[in-house]
């Protein structure tokens, strides 16, 4: 049926590739703002660790226009082009013909209180959480905060989400696995609480354009699924992608030490072969179903007493909006993060004298 | 001089709504619409040539009309309404013979519009919540449609390189409501049962038929070479969608939805396409900043354009049809373009609206 031979992605026009023929224009004379240096631009980056460099489509072409010999109409009413930083200041605010509160990201503020009521006590009697160094967490401007991961159903994202929301009163977008949105009812529920895809563009519009507290898992999957004997050593922090959309985005990165988690619900024994076989990151016979049965021990979390530990934030000394940055350069930072991280459990486990008392 | 235009599907809805526009503007010779199908509308100097599908003569059409300005407005989107071969022979058999009449070598043709449609972009659950122009699919193409519009993307990228003197604009339009035309979804709102996939409530954005018009008629007026998305500002849940038009839901399971779907389909119940059954999974967002920065305004939100289309079907339930139907006649078209009994007063546009540039 292809007549054309072409894969999907060959055969899809590039914005690029119809601006490239084009020649190159001189400089708009309006006085419209500085003109984006060429190659400022984050839009037409895909997943972050496949960014490839394209011809920059959107700057040359539209300043002005191209044929002037059309006659008087089509130049001189074409509006000046604004460059592409946006910084939030030119969207329009949520409109007044909406009826739910749901935002651009399904997040549904509404749901989120509710989730909070029904959370709280066991964020204060079952965790008993408490922080240290909240300070550290801008109160205003987008930050990506990093933490450590860990339980076979991951309890520190809510812990996070929660503590940070009441403490300092600002929404946490939690990016995390695609897998979320896939799923009926639970997708749904996830996305109204806060939960986004971790695509690298809505990573980079939340941080940049929209200002939010963004909370990222840069082990991914590694962390939750390893085993109890592994507690509190950090796995690979990914490819350094969350360096890079901090970056990109201009926000620092907050690292997050939490301690408790990894005894909430810990891994006893797993089974690659089973995960394969259902398509599972990883499925991990957990210490709670050995206590509280195969069922109720995939939801009742042992009262394991949280710490957690904000360290000052990290900030890169780099222009944000790059297409690239240098390999080494997100690789050193995004070792230093985990460093930084891996110490402060170090140093948070020396204090601590009891997996429940702390 | 002015511009000589030709308009192709002006049988169809848009066709004929924009050869109404574009003969209002002053600096427009000639408007020469092609289509197997006569108008819909009345117009007043458009000129109607029927052609088979595959436009096999356009060809000639161009060249003896001397034709500068191409708006390519039939590219079919809703595979409820035609056979897959007669599909294919629209889309990519029919933008093949246009562009090959485009690129002749005799051709005056300086600029082609495209419209396009966002179902370019798929929606799967690893998409971001909104495409830029930039990024392609996530997966590949399943339906007919999607592979079409592939093929159709291939031919006008080999185009616009092969013919760097054109200005080509390809607008992806989002999903189109408005009180006038039957797209997928103002069918889907219009039965007493919206369909859902159960457990599932995606982001949707939306654009009002004015602003496609307007979308369209502002690429005719400026050089803008480029692919732009063409959608409302901001996206809302289906389940919103559903109560400002004030219908209830038919839910469709989670799996097997196309099997359901097909069943219903049979029914009558609902008439969907099998490429929206993953819209009312996943939903689609694209971002519409880079035609704002070429200097488009939009009049209408996501939610305005679902909003006044609810007014509309309002109107409708009390008052029926509001338009008189129109009915082509040959002869009499004929008779007052060209009789030279007809006297220039009587070709002055009398109720054509007033153009908008956007």
């Amino acid at each position: 049926m292809d007549e054309t031979g072409r894969g999907p992605d060959e055969g899809a026009v590039t914005a690029a590739d119809l601006a490239r023929p084009r020649r190159v224009h001189a400089p708009s004379p309006e006085p419209s703002g500085p003109t984006a240096p060429a190659g400022t631009r984050l839009d037409d980056a895909g997943p972050v660790d496949d960014v490839e460099p394209v011809a920059d489509p959107g700057a040359a072409p539209l300043d002005e226009p191209d044929e002037p010999t059309r006659g008087t109409v089509y130049g001189s009413s074409l509006v000046p082009v604004r460059p592409f930083t946006s910084d939030g200041a030119d969207r329009p605010p949520m409109d007044e013909l909406r009826v739910s509160d749901v935002d651009a990201w399904g997040r549904s503020e509404k749901l989120r209180g509710l989730a909070r009521t029904l959370y709280d006590p066991i964020y204060r009697h079952w965790f008993r959480a408490e922080w240290e160094g909240l300070e550290n967490v801008p109160t205003e401007g987008g930050a990506l905060l990093v933490a450590n991961h860990a339980a076979a159903i991951p309890s520190d994202a809510p812990v996070i989400m929660h503590g940070i929301e009441k403490e300092l009163g600002r929404p946490v977008y939690g990016l995390a696995e695609y897998l979320f949105r896939a799923l009926p009812v639970m997708g749904t529920l996830w996305s109204r609480s806060g939960g986004v895809p971790a695509h690298p563009d809505n990573a980079y519009r939340l941080l940049h354009d929209d200002r939010q507290l963004a909370l990222v898992f840069p082990e991914g999957a590694k962390g939750p699924g390893k085993l109890y004997r592994d507690r509190y050593r950090l796995r690979r922090f990914g490819r350094g992608g969350f360096v890079q959309i901090a970056m990109r985005s201009g926000v620092p990165v907050v690292p997050i030490a939490v301690v408790g988690a990894e005894e909430s619900m810990p891994i006893v024994w797993k089974s690659p072969a089973i995960a394969r076989t259902l398509g599972l990151p990883y499925f991990p016979v957990t210490a709670n179903q050995l206590v509280f049965g195969p069922v109720l021990g995939l939801v009742a979390y042992f009262p394991a007493k949280f710490r957690l530990r904000v360290l000052p934030p990290v900030h890169f000394d780099v222009p944000p909006d790059q297409e690239r940055y240098s390999r080494s350069r997100v690789m050193d930072a995004a070792d230093d993060i985990r460093n930084l991280i891996q110490d402060a459990l170090y140093d948070m486990l020396r204090h601590r004298h009891s997996v429940w008392r702390g | 001089m002015g511009m000589r235009v030709l308009i192709t599907g002006l049988g169809t809805f848009w066709g004929s709504r924009l050869a109404q526009q574009v003969e209002a503007l002053d600096d427009v010779d000639v408007v020469i619409g092609v289509d197997t199908t006569e108008p819909r509308l009345p117009m007043e100097r458009t000129e109607f040539v029927r052609t088979d599908s595959s436009y096999s003569i356009l060809n000639r059409i161009v060249s003896a009309a001397g034709i500068d300005t191409i708006l390519h407005t039939h590219l079919i989107v809703d595979s409820t309404r035609q056979t897959g071969r007669t599909l294919h022979e629209i889309n990519v058999i029919g933008t093949m013979n246009l562009l090959a009449a485009a690129g002749a070598p005799d051709s005056m043709v300086r600029k082609l519009v495209v419209k396009s449609s966002t179902l370019a972009y798929g929606a799967t659950y690893q998409d971001p919540y909104f495409f830029r122009e930039s990024m392609g699919r996530v997966r590949g193409p399943r339906t007919r449609v999607e592979r079409s519009l592939l093929e159709t993307a291939g031919l006008v990228r080999d185009f616009a390189l092969d013919n760097p003197h054109v200005v080509v604009t390809k607008l992806r339009f989002s999903n189109v409501l408005g009180g006038d035309l039957g797209t997928v979804f103002s069918r889907a709102l219009r039965l007493p049962f919206v369909p859902e996939v159960l457990g599932f409530d995606p982001p949707m954005q939306f654009v009002h038929e004015d602003d496609v018009i307007g979308a369209l008629l502002f690429a005719t007026r400026h050089e803008i070479p480029g692919i732009f998305n063409v959608g409302g500002d901001g996206t809302l849940p289906w389940s919103e969608v559903r109560s400002i038009v004030g219908k209830r839901s038919i839910p469709l399971p989670p799996v097997l939805t196309s099997v359901a779907a097909e069943g219903l389909r049979a029914l009558r119940v609902i008439d969907l396409p099998p490429e929206t059954l993953a819209l009312l999974r996943y939903g689609r967002g694209v971002d519409n900043s880079r035609y704002k920065r070429a200097g488009f305004r939009y009049r209408y939100s996501s939610v305005g354009a679902v909003t006044a289309f609810a007014e509309g079907l309002r109107l409708e339930r009390t008052v029926g049809e509001r338009h008189p139907a129109y009915r082509y006649e040959r002869d009499v078209e004929t008779f007052f373009r060209h009789s030279p009994s007809v006297r220039p007063a009587a070709t002055e546009p009398s109720e054509g609206e007033p153009e908008r540039a956007g």
